[in-house]
């Protein structure tokens, strides 16, 4: 199948592609199926681009290779409505606000997307406490601050 | 929207298996128990509303050029 990208012009891909958000993603409700596409080719960096929806595709990076200290405590609840059977057989990314000046870009730490890997169920889960941010700046990533 | 008046120890049943209950009114906060299955989220509504926010904001797009940039930018940044 064909899908057209916001970032990447025209796709190929195949119906066990597709990744399962039930509900959609806060402020998407009806966004539910999504792609997840590697950026010309470098990681870390991802687009999670609606099938539905030409025009909304995520920016989306592997925090931990940005913040290496970085951590997601799964709620067992989050581990069943993924369908996962561990901690393990989940994926995590965070979305990227890319700004103008770059230096302005920030990730969403608050709200991770967590993906089964397998199974292609996805949620963006809701951390709790302020320890991180929904506007972490990545600049500040290299130096190691959150 | 529904407008229920409860006290301290009064509940609100949502379907068969969410309760919420007034544990505690103290000035001007109210303190509330609820009891839901796991498959159901609850969150602080401003929490899921400043997500929602963040959210529309990661969807605007930038194009493919200016995050081919962007990406040089971060990788120039972070070596």
């Amino acid at each position: 199948m064909q899908l057209e990208t916001s970032y990447l012009g025209t796709v190929e891909y195949k119906q066990e592609d597709i990744i399962v958000f039930q509900g959609g993603l806060p402020g998407f409700p009806e966004e539910t199926e999504f792609i997840l596409l590697p950026f010309n080719e470098q990681p870390p960096f991802f687009i999670l681009q609606s099938v539905r929806t030409k025009e909304i595709g995520f920016v989306c990076i592997n925090p931990f290779l940005f913040w290496p200290d970085y951590e997601v405590e799964l709620a067992d609840s989050v581990v069943r409505q993924l369908r996962a059977e561990s901690e393990q057989d989940v994926a995590i990314f965070v979305l990227l606000t890319i700004q103008q000046p770059f230096s302005e870009t920030t990730a969403n730490l608050r709200a991770p997307i967590a993906i089964h890997a397998k199974k292609r169920f996805a949620k963006q889960l809701m951390l709790d406490g302020e320890r991180y941010s929904l506007k972490a700046p990545i600049h500040m990533a290299a130096k190691g601050g959150r | 929207m529904l407008v229920l008046s409860r006290k301290a120890n009064e509940a609100i049943r949502i379907m068969d298996d969410i309760e919420i209950k007034v544990l505690a009114v103290e000035g001007d906060q109210v303190k509330l128990g609820i009891s839901a299955p796991k498959s159901v989220d609850v969150h602080r509504g401003e929490v899921y509303e400043a997500i929602q926010e963040e959210n529309k904001h990661a969807a605007k797009p930038v194009s493919a050029e200016i995050l081919q940039a962007f990406i040089n930018h971060a990788n120039k940044a972070s070596t």
